[in-house]
């Protein structure tokens, strides 16, 4: 092969190759792109139906709930504005406690609980979510407080 | 006093990484030797400096010296002396140090190990990584200062994420810096020809062996972090495509692909410019990875503490690099044109393709990881992509790769004959096909398509590496031995057919299950029946633990008795598992204990991982390949 024909032959291959990988990326990508969604958002109403996302926020005080000897959880997450109740069967991370960051991947069910399949917490303690940490600056007034009972300025559900 | 004299030591490695910065590049263009005889012992210096700045530094943590703030954050009284040495580079100040010095000490290897390389090019080399040791340093002194007082003094210190006190992870990063750094050689091999304009096949010899060696320890790098990730996280994965795991991943891709590409230079002179965008790359992106797990921008479980001064002074230094390159490419690279020619049928054709899947592949990669970011700044939705995209997406480029390399390998330069390539590579494609479908089928009793692929592609690999070898062992005395470079090759190959067959087989057929236990039950998963015999409290140096006690059954019959814990570590109080794995060659048992489900009941995460082992055995086979063929003769001629 002349050196002219060498270059077109790479120049092609590689516009095949980055065509394939591109045409791949977007399709694959819309399945697999999960939103984070704020909480207040979620209570709202505002969130994508029928597919999975993501919500963060600090596990409320005491309300961790679960049918006992069960792998079964429920507790409430809140971003200090809205709570919302998430369900969740399997081991929790090590870091997963009250009053703590965390992440959980999962769907909205019908009777307005969030369904989850995934929880992170972080590995280290002093690092949380920016994105959780975002959606807890915007709506923190008295993050103690609202950490408690009885939530003022939540939207109605 | 001593932290002040590391402080010290680190401003005077800065003025000297200066001098070996701007002198041997001036003394290069104006032809003057007294100017380019500095580099070398610049470098030295430099390194004695940046070494004593790090002994300075261990010396604070062995002290427990707790007037400086980065050692009252990452240490503590009874932290076991052992992590008291890794801890200093377990966190952003003190792992930039381990940066700078390994920096400092590759570029002593390169001063020592060039004597045979023209003195112009080698103090460019030299002055190139003066001025990225420049860069480093200052953003050391004037952003992450790890001598940082703190005054008053605290009593004790905050003491090291449970989570890095482990074997694993104290060498893990390392070896991931090494590498990492190590492409910083290659980059600057590539700067200086482009300077001198004397880019020949000599210069990609010359470069060859410092990219494998960097290469070697990357492979080696990436395989701990994984197999720690697997043991220590507890989740049990493998590769989690995590931004920080991808970010050592894309230098490793485009490292690969600048390790073949180099090989078509170094014999043919071919593909020069493309290698030198190769050797720009490897080393942006590995600037790149730094600046994702400093900053903080991107989600991951690996992320540091955040601060926008780093991020921002860490792109600025990438951009200077990465256009400062890229503008000495545009200007020199047209002039590189080739006029030999070569095949369809020929080696080079088969390592273009490498070369063309692999960028592929690092684009993929680079795609999923920076999208989050890209979608965020145009319409500030946040999102993230998951890890069954990356598995989706990487597959693509990565199968034809497989299969195309069994074909490379037995694939002369120049021109290919078909008639003898068909007769060399038959029979191996037969045992392929055969194996590959038998092996799932008898081991597994389930098939796919993509376990078929799999097993065929990694029986192949095996079939095709270990031709050459076998072929030179039976040669009778007087007939050519196989090269060290070559063997080489066929190695790493080998240990790419071991990871591609661990891979495979347990994505197909690992088991993993969540589910609660009690004292005196039976659980029964993969074929194994687990039992919870007792739980009892245990004491470690700076942890009270509980401990299960698990025994594996197979039939009734006895396979293994497992201890996984639950630690809480004294200081921090957090609370950490502590995973029980028993290890065989045909796969891995893994228990993890959970947290207390009240009424007795305790959850686990019970895991079976068959043929597990190979993905890191497959890893350091590899690295053992890169090491033979570093060994090879001509390399040895060329450096002494």
């Amino acid at each position: 092969m002349k050196p002219r024909q060498q270059r077109m032959l790479a120049v092609g291959l590689a516009i095949v190759g980055i065509a394939i990988a591109a045409g791949l990326t977007f399709r694959a990508f819309n399945e697999n792109m999960m939103f984070f969604i704020e909480i207040s958002d979620v209570v709202a109403g505002d969130y994508p139906k029928d597919r999975t996302f993501r919500i963060g926020g600090l596990v409320v005080d005491q309300s961790i709930e679960r049918q006992e000897g069960s792998l079964e959880v429920e507790f409430r997450v809140t971003d200090t504005q809205c709570q919302l109740k998430v369900h969740y069967e399997g081991v929790l991370p090590d870091l997963f406690r009250e009053g703590q960051g965390v992440v959980a991947h999962g769907v909205m069910a019908a009777d307005g609980i969030f369904e989850a399949d995934k929880i992170l917490a972080k590995h280290d303690e002093n690092y949380m979510a920016p994105e959780v940490a975002d959606s807890l600056a915007k709506h923190v007034e008295d993050q103690t407080a609202s950490l408690r009972e009885n939530v003022t300025g939540c939207a109605p559900e | 006093m001593i932290p002040e004299i590391g402080h010290f030591a680190l401003i005077l490695a800065l003025a000297l990484a200066a001098c070996q910065g701007i002198l041997p590049l001036i003394g290069a263009q104006r032809n003057d030797s007294t100017m380019m005889s500095v580099a070398r012992n610049a470098a030295y210096g430099q390194f004695v400096f940046v070494a004593l700045s790090f002994g300075c530094l261990i010396w604070a943590f062995l002290q427990d010296d707790f007037s400086v703030l980065y050692v009252a954050n990452h240490s503590q009284l009874s932290l076991p002396t052992g992590y008291k040495v890794s801890a200093v580079w377990s966190a952003h100040e003190g792992s930039l140090l381990m940066w700078i010095l390994i920096l400092a000490a590759w570029t002593m290897a390169v001063a020592r190990f060039s004597k045979s390389i023209p003195e112009k090019l080698i103090a460019r080399v030299i002055g190139v990584l003066g001025l990225l040791s420049v860069g480093f340093l200052l953003f050391a002194l004037l952003t992450s200062n790890p001598f940082e007082r703190l005054i008053p003094a605290a009593l004790d210190g905050a003491d090291l994420n449970p989570l890095l006190q482990d074997p694993g992870l104290a060498i893990h990063p390392p070896l991931l810096y090494i590498g990492y750094v190590g492409f910083s050689v290659a980059f600057a091999f590539a700067i200086a020809a482009m300077i001198g304009g004397d880019l020949d096949q000599k210069w990609a010899r010359w470069t060859r062996p410092w990219t494998t060696v960097a290469w070697l320890f990357l492979t080696i790098g990436i395989a701990l972090g994984s197999w720690w990730a697997y043991y220590e996280l507890g989740w049990g994965g493998w590769w989690f495509w995590d931004a920080v795991e991808n970010a050592s991943f894309m230098p490793w891709l485009v490292g690969t692909a600048l390790i073949h590409s180099l090989a078509v230079t170094e014999r043919r002179g071919l593909f020069t410019s493309w290698t030198l965008l190769l050797a720009i790359s490897a080393f942006s992106l590995s600037l790149l990875g730094t600046f994702l797990v400093r900053s903080g921008i991107i989600v991951s479980v690996h992320a540091f503490a955040t601060d926008p001064t780093r991020g921002f002074f860490i792109l600025a230094f990438l951009a200077i690099v990465v256009v400062g390159a890229l503008i000495l490419y545009a200007w020199r690279a047209p002039a590189l044109d080739s006029t030999v020619g070569f095949s369809p049928l020929s080696r080079e054709t088969f390592l273009l393709l490498n070369n063309v899947l692999l960028v592929v592949a690092t684009t993929v990669v680079l795609m999923g990881t920076l999208s989050p970011l890209i979608i965020e700044m145009m319409t500030g939705g946040k999102i993230s992509i998951g890890p069954p995209w990356f598995e989706v997406a990487f597959l693509v480029p990565m199968i034809p790769l497989i299969f195309l390399l069994g074909l490379g390998m037995h694939t002369a330069w120049r021109k290919q004959d078909k008639e003898r390539w068909f007769s060399v590579l038959r029979i191996p494609a037969i045992v392929a096909i055969l194996l590959g479908v038998v092996i799932p089928v008898l081991f597994y009793g389930r098939v796919t398509i993509l376990i078929v692929v799999g097993c065929v592609a990694a029986v192949w690999i095996f079939v095709t590496s270990l031709i050459q070898p076998v072929r030179s062992w039976r040669r009778k005395d007087g007939a050519a031995a196989i090269t060290r470079s070559a063997l080489g090759m066929s190695i790493a190959h080998f240990g790419m057919g071991c990871f591609v067959l661990g891979a495979t087989v347990v994505s197909a057929f690992g088991v993993e299950s969540d589910r609660g236990i009690r004292i005196g039950e039976t659980l029964n998963v993969a074929g194994f029946e687990f039992e919870l015999r007792e739980l009892r409290q245990v004491e470690g140096p700076n942890y009270t633990a509980i401990e299960a006690q698990v025994e594996v059954r197979s039939d009734g019959e006895f396979v293994a008795t497992m201890r996984p814990q639950k630690r809480q570590y004294l200081v921090q109080k957090n609370w950490m598992t502590e995973a029980a794995i028993h290890p065989t060659w045909s796969g891995d048992l893994f228990v993890a204990l959970g947290d207390q489900l009240g009424d007795g009941a305790w959850s686990v995460r019970i895991q079976s991982k068959p043929m597990i082992r190979f993905i890191w055995l497959g890893a350091f086979i590899m690295a053992f390949g890169g090491l033979i063929s570093v060994t090879d003769r001509r390399y040895r001629e060329s450096t002494k």
